[in-house]
């Protein structure tokens, strides 16, 4: 064994001692493993949050597209930032909201503010849908990593089996706690890793930041900045806003929301979220540096240029060390989203269909939902093939249909009803889904709108179509039912001091 | 609402109305490329803003225990 396959091993030990430690002496009851018994303070959050941000597609994607496709990279520093500002104000009400009602997850909040059942049958659909690519994207992530970092020692078959045992051993054991624990590792190292490599190779390779902007303004002149046509500016202010939108729609970022102690910690976080995300800009500095070191990555190989670039200056142990960070990178979210979709069909689905079954009946059947989500992502992550991809860009736009029947259901006035909740998170997601799959965008819909429009991003059609529908049939349904002048309980009395 | 709660509109100006003026390479600020300077510094207002605002929101004064 090298010194870089021990540095992995080590990791992957490490993550399973933290998973292991973290739940320990605790009684496990539903509320302690989906969101700790709503007791953690600032900084555990803040690893949870940023453990959702920091996943293996930021350590090889960021440094990836970086490298691949150039300035349309800061989309990633500028659409987190946003969203920690619309935290601020966003995420408080729906903290108080699930303590009020012991909620545990995000179609909880859907369920009880539109007092339906079957809305949350919906929110968790699309949810699951959206967690299985982001979790087959870890797995994938992990297996490259200890391949490339393993010097290919371990074939990224073998790599992908341990990762999601752990992963899937932590979760079991400790739920929420785990994550958060083995978060602290992981934060900390990958922050010494990416600020280590971003520093480093710009001087290594180019004697500073300076000298390496001006080498690749050379030979690719604008490359750093946003392109005329294409992912021009239109493309990348609406990318970053309904990104930014669709953030915390996450059903594990949802989740973590309601592990903190008060509203106060996730204001704090608000303040300090903001400046985590300059350590992204170390990893796209990786990633310019390896532009004119390593020219010849094509199609996926990209995501192998801070890998390609680290295997040449470094000894093996170093290259151990950045392969345990990236494999620390992978299980943190991985497993947040292990437990995130094990709750959703536990508490939102299986509790549909068993109205009797309480909360420890579902808790089990989460547990023992977790092997069984794991090895369905498995199977997806060594089938290969693309319709993952296409799934996954599709997740993110899936989850951001959610926005606005949340959004909406947070104020005192409340006209969309369940039905017209329904009925635009659907519509949207069948919207998200038919774009795709015939790669519309709006030029191809409306070829004669002016350049600025047509390279918005096309996810703006979804939401519109969303918004439509929403509307539309909230303000039918209150019709119909006024009509019959029947008593309406479509949502919970807006008494409620906001 | 806290009139603070408004400076809260500022990072988005920064950086969805932004690109449209700044999408240039020179000048270099720091050894970057002028859009990613740019987008760095509004990094650092936003945290400021939210600082700010987190600051003097009676909201924080309410729940302290």
């Amino acid at each position: 064994m090298n010194a870089a396959l021990l540095g992995i091993a080590a990791a992957a030990l490490l993550a399973l001692g933290l998973g292991f430690l973290a739940g320990r002496g605790r009684q496990m009851g539903l509320e302690q493993w989906t969101v700790a018994g709503r007791s953690f303070g600032a900084p555990l959050v803040f690893l949870l949050m940023a453990g959702e941000i920091y996943t293996t597609f930021t350590f090889l994607g960021g440094s990836g597209l970086a490298y691949g496709r150039g300035g349309p990279v800061y989309y990633i520093l500028c659409y987190a930032t946003l969203a920690y500002v619309m935290s601020y104000f966003l995420l408080p009400p729906i903290w108080q909201y699930g303590k009020e009602n012991g909620l545990y997850s995000q179609p909880d909040f859907f369920v009880s503010k539109y007092d339906s059942p079957m809305l949350g049958v919906v929110v968790s659909l699309v949810g699951i849908v959206a967690l299985i690519p982001y979790l087959v994207l870890q797995f994938k992530g992990l297996g490259i990593i200890v391949e490339a970092a393993g010097y290919g020692a371990i074939r990224s078959t073998a790599a992908v089996w341990i990762g999601a045992a752990v992963a899937t051993a932590c979760v079991m054991v400790s739920g929420v706690r785990g994550s958060a624990w083995t978060a602290v590792a992981k934060d900390t190292m990958i922050l010494l890793v990416v600020v280590f490599l971003g520093i480093y190779f710009p001087l290594h390779y180019y004697g500073g930041l300076a000298p390496m902007f001006a080498a690749i303004e050379q030979v690719k002149p604008g490359f750093t900045v946003l392109p005329e046509r294409g992912e021009s500016a239109s493309w990348f202010s609406s990318t970053v806003l309904l990104t930014a939108l669709g953030f915390y729609m996450w059903p594990h970022t949802f989740g973590s929301i309601y592990t903190a102690r008060n509203t106060r910690v996730i204001r704090q976080n608000a303040v300090v979220l903001p400046l985590y995300q300059l350590i992204l800009l170390f990893v796209f500095l990786v990633g310019f540096a390896a532009i004119l070191q390593v020219p010849d990555l094509r199609g996926p190989e990209v995501d192998l240029a801070l890998f390609k670039l680290s295997v040449k200056p470094f000894d093996p142990w170093l290259v151990g060390v950045i392969g345990a960070a990236g494999v620390l990178t992978a299980l943190v979210p991985g497993s947040m989203i292990l437990m995130a979709a094990a709750t959703l069909l536990a508490n939102n689905i299986y509790r549909v269909i068993h109205r009797s079954a309480g909360d420890i009946r579902v808790l089990n059947i989460a547990k023992l939902l977790v092997p069984v989500i794991a090895l369905v992502a498995v199977y997806f992550t060594l089938q290969g093939g693309q319709t993952i991809v296409a799934l996954l860009l599709m997740g993110y736009s899936f989850v951001t249909q959610l926005f606005l029947s949340l959004v909406l259901s947070l104020g005192r006035n409340r006209w969309v009803t369940r039905e017209g909740a329904a009925a635009g998170i659907v519509a949207g997601v069948v919207t998200v889904a038919a774009i795709s799959l015939t790669h519309a965008t709006i030029g191809t819909l409306f070829p004669a709108l002016p350049v600025a429009i047509t390279e918005l991003n096309v996810g703006i059609v979804a939401l519109a179509v969303n918004t439509f529908v929403l509307v539309v049939v909230s303000l039918g349904t209150k019709f119909v039912t006024a009509r019959h002048s029947l008593p309406v309980p479509a949502v919970d009395p807006p008494s409620r001091p906001a | 609402m806290p009139m603070v709660r408004w400076l809260a509109l500022l990072p988005f100006l920064g950086m969805l109305v932004g690109p449209f003026f700044v999408n240039r390479v020179a000048p270099y600020i720091l050894g970057m490329p002028f859009l990613p300077a740019w987008f760095v510094a509004w990094i650092l207002i936003t945290a400021a803003i939210v600082a700010v605002i987190f600051r003097y929101d009676p909201a924080n004064r309410e729940e302290r225990e």
